[in-house]
């Protein structure tokens, strides 16, 4: 069993409020760090090795150390709470049931960035983590973790919630700060980076929940504690959402390095494949990532078995591996349509895209349509090349990342799964996947 | 200052110059196209992805490359930086994807656009786009709709480059259209029904990249290179009085801004000037307007030919000639 | 820009938009126009109208196209009149693999509507909606600021039964929940 730095207590009671919080070590960590210099906490980021946990895997000391610090210019700390990525819901499971670690992250790593007024963008919908937070907040006023003079340490911090209103792209941080100014959430072009010109065009860091929250421990442990946890650059612990097909569904907290195999079929985890069936495919870290067939993921192109790593899961490139991403670990058995999956993300994609920049805004369109005309049995040959050229002309030419995380999933399921697409279009559409596979012997696409 | 090597040419820039515009200092085939950028409004540029080049150096102090292709509008030179645009195989591949991108939704109704003749559309997929269209899906419409007694907005048209967007916010004291809805629906609109009508608001015409906007007073008159482009001026107390009056026989159809060689205009103009005065008697007449001769305006423009001493062709305009 | 005397928050409302504001630097108080604006939802009838929408333009004194650009944007903000009870069901992957087309053809069916779409006596509205991170409940909808998780056909005739009952509009800011 893995070791708990963030979900642990979890099962003590009232440990959503700040009595039950405090109880059981709450923030034991801020006291600590106030003792400190910011810059020190800075450097125990840095050795502890922790990298962003939104999924793009920034090592976080290293944002930290870029932030630019102007003479009597505020600075901002942003906790970007804007959890949409399809297969991801650790934030919110963590908001709703932990919500003091969050507050007590986010004091530690203002006072360390200089943060004097620092925001939580929770993703609208979260309304009533909205409110839990909030009271979070409000208890943290009151037993004077937030206000003037934080615990006599001369540092002021004021923490707002602000919620968004229904956009995937807000999770990008420079769509995010647009979308904090109260503006439509358009990525900005950079340069200049948010870490020079942020919220309201002054230095900003914008940090995941889970990123904020992994600073708790690592003060309280030290950051070369936490980076012994772990393999190699993968540091720490890290919070894995598994959905799908297995008989354990929810939030994990696993140390970096667990294999995949035992990951699926241990019942620490997820428990193994629902009603006995067999492992098809794994999306392994949001549906931005490449999706890859069981063989692949279960062991590299090498024969290694893959781990839950930051590198391992790369391992082999986007030919045979994926992505660690945010850790949204969706799980398809034997009898799942990996096109048809791919058609509800071409719609994710297609409905998320800000438009501001022609690739993303025709192509994610474009890609979905394509699909939707292929489930429908209206599929051409040419279509999966089609396919394949407009996500390899969006991939790397937009804005923001947003573009490659819709060509992605396109991209690997035609790699991994061209045969599928074959079937569909041969049989003109295939109103019972499941009927289709067994008639063909299709386990293993 | 910074050096900057594009395609093999080299040349030095001021500190904050964007890899575009050490491009056009250098001049020719090198220039990556744009579609969104426009050098008199702030922050314009980056979107339509056209102007895409490839880094292949960063700089002198850090030779890495980029990792991905940057929009030449927005980022500015290091010294020492190399760029390749019409050098590198993936800029051309890259740019006629994004031309496609544009062109999916776009009517191609240049047969009855007004645009048409000086449509930067039309000359970017013209160079750099397929020649095969690949979409088989119906095309995103929408109404077309008045805003203001001047301006046709041709929804159907418009590329989102934002530009008009910036001319409201920069040049005009209010701004009542903008960008609604988002990704594949996104449109230029006000929302409810409203004219954009104050004196600045006709340059939202002369920077639309496209037909999207267009000028109602002159809307199916003519065909432009059916008419006969003359530079003049008037004494105008709201902006330079600087135009192009766009003539057929001895009426004046239109009145537009002067457009440098990059299609911007040197000054923008007021509304009294583009849509008020439309009479010879009311203007200075300079003389006739050097066209580029690729562009089909420049048919029927005759211009005299001339080896200089450094042996480039150049052209003289025959309207000063006349004047000698 | 037009001012419907009509349209204007309650007491309570106005003092958690102040409270709001403040929250943000001076002079930027345009960030406030996201959480103001599901405040203005739930005050006015669960959508955002043109004169909603200019009344909100002119407590933070903004210009009434930078409301539209904002509000057309986000997709929670509804630009048109929907039901009391607006039914968000997930349609994404993890969703859909987990049986969420099952859920939204019971639910057309049921209320005999299709997705998009609202009921004739103005109760019901159904959506299909992108991912809402709540994955491993798969399948899932949302009424209000409600999440109704692990759902099966059975839960989501008592939780459609529960909201005709009771019959009152259900926004996902709960005008209830927060006193200023």
């Amino acid at each position: 069993m893995s070791r708990k730095l963030l979900l642990d207590n979890l099962d003590k009671p009232g440990i959503q409020s700040i009595t039950g919080y405090s109880d059981n070590g709450g923030y034991e960590a801020l006291r600590k760090a106030l003792q400190m210099k910011p810059e020190e906490i800075v450097s125990e980021v840095q050795k502890s090795g922790l990298r962003g946990r939104g999924g793009a895997g920034f090592p976080t000391g290293m944002k930290w150390s870029f932030i630019a610090k102007p003479e009597g210019v505020p600075r901002y700390l942003v906790c970007n709470a804007d959890e949409s990525e399809p297969g991801t819901f650790k934030d919110r499971y963590l908001m709703e049931h932990k919500p003091h670690i969050l507050i007590e992250g986010m004091i530690i790593s203002s006072f360390a960035l200089g943060a004097n007024t620092s925001y939580i963008y929770i993703r609208g919908e979260m309304m009533y983590v909205f409110h839990i937070l909030q009271k979070a907040i409000d208890e943290a006023y009151a037993a004077g973790y937030l206000g003037k003079n934080i615990l006599g340490s001369g540092f002021n911090l004021d923490l707002h919630v602000h919620c968004g209103a229904g956009a995937y792209i807000c999770g990008e941080e420079t769509a995010l700060i647009e979308s904090l100014e109260g503006k439509r959430g358009n990525p900005r072009i950079k340069p200049p980076f948010p870490a020079v010109k942020g919220l309201w065009g002054c230095p900003t860091v914008v940090n995941n929940v889970e990123t904020i929250a992994a600073v708790v421990p690592i003060i309280k442990i030290t950051g070369e504690e936490y980076a012994k946890i772990g393999i190699g650059k993968s540091t720490g612990t890290k919070l894995i959402s598994a959905s799908g097909h297995i008989n354990k569904p929810g939030v994990y907290e696993i140390e970096l390095g667990v294999p995949v195999e035992e990951f699926i079929y241990s019942d620490a985890y997820c428990g193994g494949i629902k009603n006995g069936k067999q492992l098809k495919a794994v999306v392994a870290g949001g549906s931005s990532v490449p999706v890859l067939p069981a063989h692949l993921i279960l062991k590299t192109a090498a024969g290694e078995p893959r781990l839950m790593t930051y590198e391992s899961l790369a391992d082999g490139g986007f030919a045979t591996g994926t992505m660690l991403g945010s850790g949204g670990f969706i799980v398809m058995d034997e009898d799942t349509s990996v096109v048809k999956n791919l058609w509800t993300f071409a719609h994710f994609y297609n409905h998320e895209s800000c438009g501001q920049c022609s690739p993303c805004r025709e192509g994610t369109g474009w890609m979905y349509r394509i699909l939707n005309k292929i489930l429908n049995g209206k599929g051409e040959m040419k279509d999966i090349d089609l396919l394949w050229n407009i996500q390899g002309n969006i991939e790397g030419k937009t804005i923001c990342p947003l573009g490659d995380a819709a060509a992605w999933p396109v991209a690997s399921s035609i790699r991994h799964f061209r045969s599928e697409f074959e079937a569909y279009i041969n049989n003109h559409g295939m109103k019972d996947v499941k009927h289709y596979y067994r008639l063909n012997n299709l386990q293993e696409a | 200052m910074p050096k900057v090597t594009i395609d093999g040419h080299t040349i030095e820039v001021p500190e904050g110059t964007t890899i575009l515009e050490a491009a056009r200092k250098i001049g020719g085939d090198i220039v990556p196209p744009t579609m969104c950028y426009y050098s008199k409004l702030k922050t314009s540029g980056g979107y339509c992805r056209t102007c895409l080049v490839k880094v292949s150096k960063g700089s002198e102090k850090d030779p890495r490359p980029m990792p991905k292709p940057v929009a030449s509008c927005r980022q500015t030179v290091m010294d020492g930086m190399e760029v390749q645009n019409i050098t590198s195989p993936e800029i051309l591949d890259a740019r006629a994807g994004v031309v496609e991108f544009l062109l999916i939704n776009h009517p191609l109704d240049c047969p009855v656009c007004d645009q048409a003749g000086e449509c930067n559309l039309q000359d970017l997929s013209y160079e750099h786009g397929h020649e095969v269209s690949r979409l088989d899906f119906r095309k995103r419409t929408f109404p077309m709709i008045d805003i203001g007694d001047k301006i046709k907005l041709h929804m159907n048209r418009c590329i989102m480059c934002y530009r008009c967007v910036k001319v409201a916010e920069q040049l005009c004291p209010e701004r009542v259209h903008g960008v609604l809805n988002r990704g594949w629906d996104s449109e230029i609109s006000t929302y409810i029904e409203q004219a954009v009508d104050n004196e600045w608001s006709g340059n939202m015409i002369d920077v639309c990249p496209v037909g999207a906007l267009t000028d109602k007073t002159f809307r199916f008159k003519s065909r432009v290179w059916f008419t006969k482009p003359v530079d003049a001026h008037r004494d105008c107390p709201t902006c330079s009085g600087k135009v192009v009056l766009w003539y057929q026989g001895e009426e004046v159809l239109r009145v537009t801004g002067r457009k440098d060689q990059w299609g911007e205009v040197d000054e923008f103009i007021c509304n009294e000037c583009r849509f008020d005065k439309k009479k010879t008697s009311d203007w200075v007449i300079e003389g006739p307007r050097h066209i580029d001769r690729h562009s089909v305006i420049s048919q029927n423009h005759y211009e005299e030919l001339k080896k200089t001493e450094a042996g480039f062709i150049t052209s003289e305009k025959l309207g000063e000639k006349a004047h000698n | 820009m037009s001012t419907n005397k009509n349209i204007q928050f309650s007491d309570d409302a106005m003092a958690l938009v102040q409270k709001i504001i403040n929250r943000y630097p001076e002079g930027k108080q345009k960030s406030a126009l996201l959480p103001i604006l599901h405040i203005a939802q739930a005050e006015f009838d669960g959508w955002l109208s043109p004169e909603v929408m200019d009344y909100v333009a002119s407590l933070l004194k903004i210009q009434s196209i930078e409301v539209y650009e904002v509000a057309t944007f986000y997709s929670m903000f509804n630009m048109k009149p929907v039901g009391k009870c607006l039914i968000e069901v997930c349609r994404t992957g993890p969703c859909w693999l987990m049986g969420a087309e099952d859920v939204v053809r019971y639910i057309e069916k049921k209320l005999g509507i299709k997705a998009g779409e609202t009921t004739a006596d103005g109760m019901f509205t159904l959506k299909t909606v992108e991912c809402l991170a709540s994955c491993g409940t798969a399948p899932m909808m949302q009424i209000g600021e409600t999440y109704h998780e692990n759902l099966t056909l059975e839960k989501v005739d008592d939780i459609l039964n529960d909201h005709k009952n009771q019959g009152n509009r259900r926004t996902h800011w709960e005008k209830d929940k927060v006193k200023p």
